[in-house]
């Protein structure tokens, strides 16, 4: 099977920080899908290119309520409609790893693929009048340059709470694969039948369960004394039994 | 692709590229990052994978400094405000280094040689505090402080109080190995990247997490449970789980009569001298030695530490002299079983007392059932040998939500005294101290305690700030009237560790307790953001007397940036950015130490600096040369270090004390650590190894270190810790009993000089934790406030800082009042709607967002978002000057104090800023639009033109 690249991200850890988006536009604006350009940077409607955003969901109703970061770059779509409207063939999808670009020389700013894409990925750069969008730092993960275990998108590397996988999801040896199997990974919007390649784990909470033998079993215990309000304590091996 | 010229660190570089390492400061985190540079410029920012504190990851303010370093708020020459501009317009001409220097040297020799303490010095979260407070005690001023007391200094005092250190740089949670943390009020960005790794591990580990806090956002989004607690009431909720935890027996007894000491005998019979004091063997009168305990095996008074007895750890005895006694586990014991139930405590705190009884015996059984064995054998400080070292997989953390309230300390020893019961401090699988903590209970430094100590030409003695035990340490005068401008180590707030930095312009303002001549602020924001009652604050600043001086005569700011606090100075020094200077992360300060691990580090300049800017660090070194400040001169005044790097390599605190500014090596040539003669190649060693130093401790001296003898005796060789005295651990407070005891008359010495000052201490020094109302809500209608109104800092955001980079602007450019809906409906409020939140200080108008993850009777915002038009050289109508807003100018800097008089809204014991103990009322506005609305201000004409784009080879370019 061909290689199919993702990025699994764990909503059991992202604490909603942007680390992963400012990394992501440090690296690629110097990179070679950059630059990423910023307009009106000071002013009242600052607003630039990014390839990833994160995303700040409430859920329930209090006091039962949850919060969840979302944060969301191109999914690589298996069946990407991006690819699919593109009029210049400049969205195109590689067949040896599953990453989509953009050639930048074929695209023509006609935004097609914005509007067809369901996860709101697309970001048009309108100094040079293109789409641009995530790579999975494709200057990084095949970069000899750089040493071998920083061959990650950006990222990755940068995710302080390390809620970001990235590997070969097809490879069901790989880490992202077995994040996804023992994580209850899920796609979003698999309804639109884009089959997106990146996933995220969803939320599993920790309970303890705590039995009543567990109260009561002891190795020492404060009781109250004939005296009121007088204390003592008694350790376990004063304890009489009944 | 371009030739590979040669490989550092796995990166093949081609021409014109290179590798750094330096420490990053775009927070208080202090990670390690490298560097990719192309043409003397910087490319990309990441974290450095070998760096201990960080590991590789980074924040999304590290991620984005290069901004921070083309932002067009940089100020890069000296500014002189103009003669007939008013303070705040930001109207100054530019002035020469030269200039600048002597008009400042003048200045401040006049002061000197007069009345040193006429200099007031406080700076900002600046990480320099072993240079700045030196240069402050060389100078002989006691005014000096950075940002701690308006920031969490209830935290540090409360634990270094209790158990020798305290959170975040000094100590934290062994996430290798716990299995249950909780999380009490904090902050999203709070201790970034350690805490973000580590909360990571916990959920690898399948640890559970606990948030407490009236928010649920960041760490608490991925919280298995969240407490939202009203704000100022976590000691309540901590009281009540330490009841449970006692109702059940859930407390490990070995820990509490090894490690603190709670089984030591207190004397109980009132009016004398003895009150509430240790009972000691009588032969001995010397301070923690030889205090008692009730043997239970020959049921007699024996001396603690004993070979052979076994202590009572509850009880009320009587001594052969007939006096009572009771062990502090005792006290205790009496103070919450009925006080502190979690019922009561539900009506206090708004957790259902099922909830916290729940949570108590999770904790609880978790600390007594999942004990952890490691197999390292170590020697307690009396000779008792262990053969494993163990410990109980629970931890707790905690930051400002619970600090910044006026019962913040009382809280944090609450807290203090939960980790004793649960035998969680400094262990396997709780909290761990980091060296060179902890230290003793409290530390040895104390601040000079008498007027004649302030001397002209003449440096002190002792440092300005310090751990005072009694209250002879306290800075007063034979008055008792307070000798710091901020009132610090007063009879009012004695455990002022971190000084009272909210106080300072206020009190320099009414001249009270005296007039100073000049402020001199170090990036700190203390005009807008970096105080309370902003509004109030400006118009002080401003206040002249009747002969048209300013009530604050002369006000010097150093700051790298274009800061509401610049456009009020007189005189601008313009500082460099974290990757145009050297700095020392130092042990002296606040260092990167680890749990297992002694490390320090530096920056060194990755860029030139941009136009005329100084490192501050510079400047202070230049001013005590121009003054020939001792310390930094012989006594001809010719100085000893001619630059910053001179001085942190070759200076100590003695000749020949062999400890200095970096730990790393040391020696001749280079290869001792921590003690050692100076190198002078010091900082070349520091470049070539990442810009940091570490050393590992032995396995033996890594855990129980308050009474590990082997750690006692390294800490001693290392001159971490003067002796090699165990470091009991105070759950039962006699340093604060002392100081009640002077209050009531009974104690030989100092004596409070107002019987107000009397009813102050008798109420808060409480030798054990209790829980208190804050002081301000005791005094506010809470029918005609009915809502908590507190903030925090946002993860991409630090404090002002960040609004003026342009990418994390991007993420966050308004703050709105988040509101429950639950609150909002009684309110009669909408999402989006612009409301007037008011306080007996002042109003305010803001919009409003619903959220259903605040507490129901709490609104919130981000903390320093709002911008005066034109600071930061933003434009004038960007939504940080019109929509955003500080909560500040609603939270009063001074509340009422016994008849008629003032006082600062501060905790009574530390002096730590209360400003989450306020209280607002939300009604519906009809206009829209920020209020209180500022008047412009232009960035003086020095400043970059700010760009309408911007594009990498355009900044790269603008460089050329």
């Amino acid at each position: 099977m061909d290689t199919r690249l993702a990025l699994v991200i764990d909503q059991n850890k992202c604490v909603g920080c942007h680390a992963c988006a400012t990394n992501c536009k440090a690296w690629n604006t110097a990179g070679a899908a950059g630059p990423l350009t910023d307009r009106d940077p000071y002013g009242k409607a600052p607003r630039g290119v990014w390839f990833n955003r994160v995303q700040t969901y409430e859920v329930g109703q209090y006091p039962n309520t949850e919060v969840h970061y979302l944060p969301k770059s191109c999914m690589h779509c298996k069946d990407a409609p991006c690819v699919k409207v593109c009029p210049t063939s400049a969205t195109y999808k590689r067949k040896e790893d599953g990453i989509v670009l953009v050639d930048y020389d074929q695209c023509i700013g006609c935004k097609y693929c914005s509007w067809a894409c369901p996860y709101g990925c697309r970001e048009y750069d309108d100094y040079d009048g293109v789409m641009k969008k995530c790579t999975l730092c494709i200057d990084r993960i095949y970069n000899e340059k750089l040493p071998a275990d920083e061959r990650k998108p950006a990222c990755v590397l940068a995710c302080p709470t390390k809620a970001r996988t990235f590997g070969d999801i097809n490879d069901p040896q790989s880490e992202a694969s077995v994040k996804i199997l023992e994580g209850l990974g899920f796609k979003l919007l698999p309804e639109v039948g884009t089959s997106p390649s990146n996933h995220y784990l969803p939320k599993r909470k920790v309970k303890i369960r705590i039995d009543e033998d567990e109260i009561l079993a002891r190795k020492h215990v404060i009781v109250v004394t004939e005296k009121s309000s007088s204390y003592a304590e008694v350790i376990a091996e004063d304890i009489a039994v009944p | 692709m371009a030739a590979i010229e040669r490989e550092k660190d796995g990166h093949l570089l081609g021409p014109g590229e290179d590798i750094k390492y330096t420490t990053c400061y775009m927070c208080a985190c202090r990670c390690g990052i490298k560097i990719t540079m192309k043409d003397d410029q910087i490319r990309y920012i990441q974290g450095n994978p070998d760096h201990p504190t960080n590991k590789g990851v980074i924040c999304a303010k590290g991620s984005s400094g290069v901004m921070k370093q083309f932002s067009p708020a940089r100020i890069s020459k000296p500014l002189l405000r103009k003669k007939n501009a008013e303070r705040g317009e930001a109207d100054f001409e530019e002035i020469s280094w030269e200039e600048a220097m002597d008009i400042l040297v003048k200045r401040l020799k006049h002061i000197r040689e007069t009345d040193p303490k006429k200099l007031a010095f406080y700076t900002g979260r600046d990480q320099m505090q072993a240079l700045t407070s030196y240069w402050a005690k060389q100078f002989g001023t006691p005014n000096f402080a950075a940002h701690g007391g308006f920031c969490s200094v209830n935290m540090a005092t409360g634990m270094i109080y209790s158990l020798g250190g305290t959170c975040w740089e000094f100590g934290g949670t062994d996430f290798e190995r716990t299995k249950y943390m909780l999380l009490f009020g904090v902050a999203e960005d709070h201790d970034s990247n350690p805490l973000k790794l580590g909360i990571s591990k916990l959920r690898d580990q399948g640890g559970k997490l606990v948030v407490i806090n009236p928010v649920r956002s960041g760490y608490g989004a991925v919280a298995d449970e969240w407490l939202p607690v009203k704000p100022g009431t976590d000691g309540a909720l901590i009281l009540a789980m330490v009841q449970v935890l006692l109702k059940n027996g859930l407390y490990d007894r070995e820990f509490l009569i090894s490690h603190t000491n709670a089984a030591y005998l207190v004397q109980m019979d009132e009016g004398d001298e003895n009150e509430g004091m240790f009972h000691l063997i009588p032969e001995y009168e010397m301070e923690d030695i030889q205090q008692t305990v009730w043997d239970t095996k020959t049921k007699s008074i024996k001396e603690a530490r004993t070979k052979g007895v076994e202590p009572a750890l509850v009880g009320t005895f009587t001594s052969p002299e007939g006096k009572t006694l009771k062990t502090g586990m005792q006290m205790l014991i009496e103070r919450v079983m009925e006080q502190y139930t979690p019922e009561k405590a539900e009506k206090i705190c708004g957790i259902s007392a099922e909830q916290i009884e729940r949570i108590a015996l999770e904790i609880g059984i978790t600390a007594r059932d999942e004990t952890i064995s490691l197999p390292i054998p170590w020697t307690d400080a009396w000779g008792n040998e262990h053969k494993t070292t163990t410990g109980n997989p629970v931890s707790l953390h905690a930051m400002r939500g619970v600090a910044a309230h006026s019962n913040g300390f009382q809280t944090v020893r609450a807290l203090s005294v939960l980790m004793m019961l649960l035998g969680i401090v400094d262990r396997p699988g709780g909290f761990r101290f980091k060296p060179p903590y902890p230290r003793p209970i409290p530390p040895c430094p104390k601040p000079i305690n008498s007027a004649s100590k302030i001397k002209p030409n003449t440096p002190l003695p002792n440092p300005e700030l310090g751990f005072p035990s009694m209250p002879e340490h306290l800075m007063v005068d034979d008055d008792g009237k307070p000798l710091r401008i901020d009132k610090a180590f007063s009879w009012e707030f004695p455990f002022t560790a971190h000084g009272m930095m909210q106080n300072v312009i206020t009190n320099a303002y009414k001249g009270d307790p005296y007039h100073i001549d000049t402020l001199f602020i170090f990036m700190a924001n203390m005009a807008w953001n970096s105080t309370m009652n902003t509004s109030g604050i400006i118009e002080m600043l401003k206040a002249k007397d009747d002969n048209g001086e300013h009530k604050i005569p002369f006000l010097v700011v150093s700051d790298a940036f274009f800061s509401e606090q610049v456009a009020y100075a007189d005189l601008v020094l313009p500082d460099t950015t974290y990757l145009e200077r050297h700095d020392v992360i130092s042990l002296l300060d606040r260092p990167i130490c680890e749990y297992d691990r002694v490390a320090d580090a530096i920056r060194y300049p990755i860029l030139k600096p941009k136009g005329e800017c100084r490192p501050f660090q510079q400047t202070l070194i230049d001013l005590a040369n121009r003054l020939g400040m001792q310390g930094f001169c012989d006594d001809e005044g010719t100085p000893f270090y001619n630059t910053y790097e001179e001085f942190v390599t070759n200076w100590e605190p003695a000749p020949g004390a062999g400890v200095g500014f970096l730990a790393g090596w040391r020696g001749k040539d280079g290869t001792d650590h921590i003690v050692g003669e100076p190198n002078k190649h010091q900082w070349d060693a520091y470049k070539r190894n990442q810009s940091f130093f570490g050393v590992e401790l032995e396995d033996t001296i890594k855990y129980n270190r308050n009474i590990n003898q082997g750690y006692l005796n390294w800490a001693m060789g290392t001159k971490f810790k003067r002796d090699n005295e165990a470091i009991v651990m105070h759950f039962y407070s006699e340093p604060m009993q002392r100081f009640r005891l002077a209050a009531k008359g009974l104690r030989k010495g100092r004596k409070p000089a107002t019987e107000e000052q009397a009813k102050r201490i008798l109420t808060y020094f409480d030798p054990l934790p209790f829980w208190y109302e804050p002081i301000e809500q005791q005094q506010v209608d809470a029918k005609k406030y009915p809502f908590h109104a507190i903030t925090q800092r946002p993860m991409p955001h630090y404090h002002s800082w960040d609004s003026q980079n342009a990418w994390l602007r991007q993420i966050m450019g308004q703050n709105f009042l988040y509101m429950n809906p639950l609150g909002a409906e009684k309110a009669g409020v909408k999402d989006m709607d612009w409301v007037w939140v008011e306080s007996p200080t002042g109003k305010i108008r803001v919009q409003v967002k619903l959220s259903n993850a605040v507490q129901h009777d709490t609104v919130w915002t981000w903390n320093g978002m709002g911008k005066i038009p034109g600071a930061w050289n933003l434009a004038e109508d960007v939504d940080e000057a019109k929509k955003s807003f500080l909560l500040n100018h609603l939270i009063t800097e001074e509340i009422a104090h016994g008849h008629g008089q003032k006082i600062s809204n501060s905790d009574p014991i530390s002096g730590q800023a209360a400003w989450f103990d306020l209280r607002v009322s939300i009604t519906k506005a009809t206009e829209e639009g920020n209020w209180p609305v500022f008047k412009p201000i232009k960035p003086p004409k020095h400043m970059d033109k700010r760009p309408d784009i911007l594009r990498y080879e355009f900044m790269r370019d603008k460089k050329k």
